[in-house]
């Protein structure tokens, strides 16, 4: 007889609930076992019993405080929110033709993009494991499509790297991919592996190097059908009497090195780009509105907060109109405040809190980040480059040109996102330019990978996010130290003040950690309610 | 390695249709505010390639304190560092940069001695501070800690 488990196997375990409980219990079972977890959120929140009649001032009406808008009211919360903007949605926004932005210092562009066609500023992509963003669509009734990450025939460029003409991502991962290994197989043949592998599996590293590599039967990495498959044709597969394929000739390991091409290719091996991502169906501001449609009727708009004060009975919040910042001050109060205002501009506010809070709220700085929208007369990406979709990326300083993932193969205007910079110095330098000059060195840069630029351009919007009047800049840029220092402090409860918005969370810069952050801090005020 | 850029003339006469379509308005244009056509300095990396006091200000600054060092504000503020009592102690405006302070972001990692020296020498001297002890690369080092 064979050794009796000491223990009950895991899969034993998890078989027999299943059996027993169905698939939800067993669901369940796995996350608590350390499987399955996709995501910190566990389906919508439930704030069980009666509040009575407490009220809840929410500062704020982005993701963060939309949630909480809606979470609280249907627990049973006299719920009130401030909003600096004259639209819901913060930093989830879309410019379309028409609108116009005034940015801080004055400068004011009025969109001028057709009908149809639009920026998303901030936000502009969900990953599949948002699953609190994904819920909230879903009941909101937000319409989702793929955002398509990666594209094999977008471009990789380097400005010093063949010549200057872009690499198709395609060619650049099989080369890559190709020539590491051609080199371990050729290792591994000489034994030189044999200390860390042994024999048998060496005979399997062999056989998943020529399949993941695409080598030939004697290991090699060579000009061949083989490779072609994976990095494209010299001349690809026709019909008719011209229908045979001719091969494409592999880029040497030294120059695929030497190209640092190779260091864009995390970007769709990282957790947070991995498809299926999606973006809402005619701009991220979709989610804004549909929560808007829900609570629409308890934010007052345009009013700008200029001072928190708390006493042991509730709060008082003042604000004045933004549009009129000479009108009188007006005073709203309630028994507890949700306050998602960006830390960037609520380090300059009045407020008493504890120290510990107030420490926390001035030790985040905000990241730069720039985005440059531009229409040009035709989509010659699709037509001329067969780019559907997806994102090319180059070391100048536009960093990305984004292609957009809805309107494939139509005729007439389109959108690229002609430049997205987060952090390092170009977010600064494009954001120390005036708007115009933005788009005009997007335009200038962009044509060294799309010479069609210069014919076709049209008209550019750019969004330099420290000039974002509501924000001071893109997202919380929390340093190792910071958050370990003052973290949990910006998170707790500080007499009837919380916190909530991506700077409270692990996922910063996501709407995923607005609303995460927002769904953690109101269980956490519902349970002291509850309790007193 | 950087990156410098010209815009030619027909590219700058694109930016000015653009400019028209977009009706974009300037209402503090200063006499430093570049205008499209001229010559730019761009970062090939995380760290800034800029070395002047005058040139960091003009490409990394200006984004926040704005083209007459006026600051700005909407629902927060950037503080005008014109005629600025702060820039008189040079440590503060050291530490400042270095660490940043708020809204304001660090610069430590992004700048060398030199450029922080540089770039706080530029600020105590121009928009009505005229603050004649300089501060040198050495003070910055010491002040990093």
């Amino acid at each position: 007889m064979q050794d009796e488990p000491l223990t009950v196997r895991r899969r034993d375990l998890l078989s027999l609930i299943g059996t027993m409980a169905g698939s939800a219990a067993m669901y369940h079972a796995m996350t608590a076992l350390g499987f399955a977890s996709e995501s910190r959120y566990d389906g919508p929140i439930r704030l069980e019993g009666d509040p009575k009649g407490a009220s809840v001032l929410i500062l704020g009406a982005g993701l963060a405080g939309l949630t909480a808008a809606l979470e609280l009211r249907k627990a049973g919360y006299k719920v009130q929110v401030l909003e600096f903007n004259s639209r819901p949605g913060g930093r989830n926004w879309t410019l379309r033709g028409g609108d116009t932005f005034v940015e801080l210092g004055g400068a004011r562009q009025t969109c001028a993009f057709a009908d149809g066609l639009y920026l998303n500023p901030g936000p502009w992509r969900i990953p599949y494991h948002h699953r609190a963003l994904l819920d909230y669509c879903k009941r909101l009734g937000v319409a989702l499509e793929p955002f398509i990450q990666l594209n094999h025939n977008a471009y990789l460029h380097a400005s010093r790297a063949f010549g200057g003409a872009p690499q198709r991502i395609r060619a650049v991962k099989a080369d890559f991919q190709g020539q590491i290994s051609e080199l371990l197989a050729k290792v591994a043949s000489q034994g030189k592996l044999d200390e860390a592998v042994s024999k048998e599996d060496k005979e399997i590293l062999l056989l998943a190097l020529q399949s993941w590599g695409a080598l030939d039967r004697d290991y090699r990495y060579d000009a061949n059908l083989i490779t072609s498959e994976y990095r494209g044709y010299a001349k690809p597969p026709g019909g008719g009497l011209s229908a045979m394929p001719q091969p494409s000739e592999p880029v040497g390991l030294s120059e695929i090195l030497k190209s640092r091409l190779w260091r864009y290719l995390q970007n769709f091996a990282n957790y947070n780009f991995q498809t299926t991502m999606f973006q809402p169906v005619g701009g991220m501001d979709m989610i804004g509105k549909a929560f808007a449609r829900e609570v629409g009727d308890l934010i007052r708009y345009n009013a700008k907060v200029t001072e928190i004060w708390q006493n042991d009975r509730g709060v008082t919040v003042t604000y004045v109109d933004a549009q009129k910042p000479a009108a009188q001050p007006q005073k709203m109060t309630a028994d507890w405040c949700l306050c998602t205002i960006p830390l960037s501009i609520l380090s300059q506010l009045p407020i008493n809190v504890g120290a510990a809070m107030k420490a926390a709220i001035d030790a985040v700085p905000y990241a730069g980040s720039v985005k440059i929208g531009l229409q040009f007369k035709r989509r010659f990406w699709e037509e001329d480059d067969a780019i559907y979709g997806g994102i090319s990326y180059t070391d100048l300083p536009i960093r990305q040109i984004a292609y957009p993932n809805s309107g494939f193969n139509r005729s007439g205007r389109g959108i690229l996102l002609g430049a997205y910079l987060f952090e390092g110095a170009n977010s600064f330098e494009f954001t120390a330019m005036p708007p115009d000059e933005r788009v005009a060195r997007a335009v200038e840069f962009g044509a060294a990978i799309h010479p069609q630029y210069k014919s076709e351009f049209e008209t550019g919007i750019a969004v330099g996010w420290h000039r974002v009047p509501f924000t001071l800049g893109c997202s919380g840029e929390w340093s190792e130290d910071a958050r370990k220092q003052h973290y949990r402090n910006l998170c707790e409860i500080d007499g009837r003040i919380l916190l909530a918005g991506e700077h409270a969370s692990a996922l910063p810069a996501w709407q995923e950690g607005a609303i995460l952050s927002s769904l953690d801090a109101i269980g956490r005020l519902h349970d002291r309610v509850i309790k007193t | 390695m950087m990156w410098r850029t010209t815009l030619s003339v027909r590219q700058a006469a694109g930016v000015l249709l653009a400019a028209l379509s977009m009706q974009l308005i300037w209402p503090a244009l200063g006499a430093d505010d570049a205008p499209p056509v001229k010559s730019r300095t761009f970062s090939s990396g995380y760290r800034f390639v800029e070395m002047s006091g005058e040139e960091l200000y003009v490409n990394v600054c200006r984004g926040c304190h704005m083209v007459d060092a006026m600051g700005a504000s909407g629902a927060g503020s950037y503080p005008s560092l014109v005629t600025n009592r702060n820039l008189e102690a040079s440590g503060y405006a050291i530490d400042l940069v270095l660490n940043g302070r708020r809204a304001m972001p660090p610069f430590g990692e992004m700048m060398s001695d030199d450029q922080i020296a540089a770039v706080v020498n530029y600020l105590r001297t121009h928009f009505g501070n005229s603050y004649q002890d300089a501060v040198t690369a050495r003070d910055v080092k010491a002040a990093r800690r």
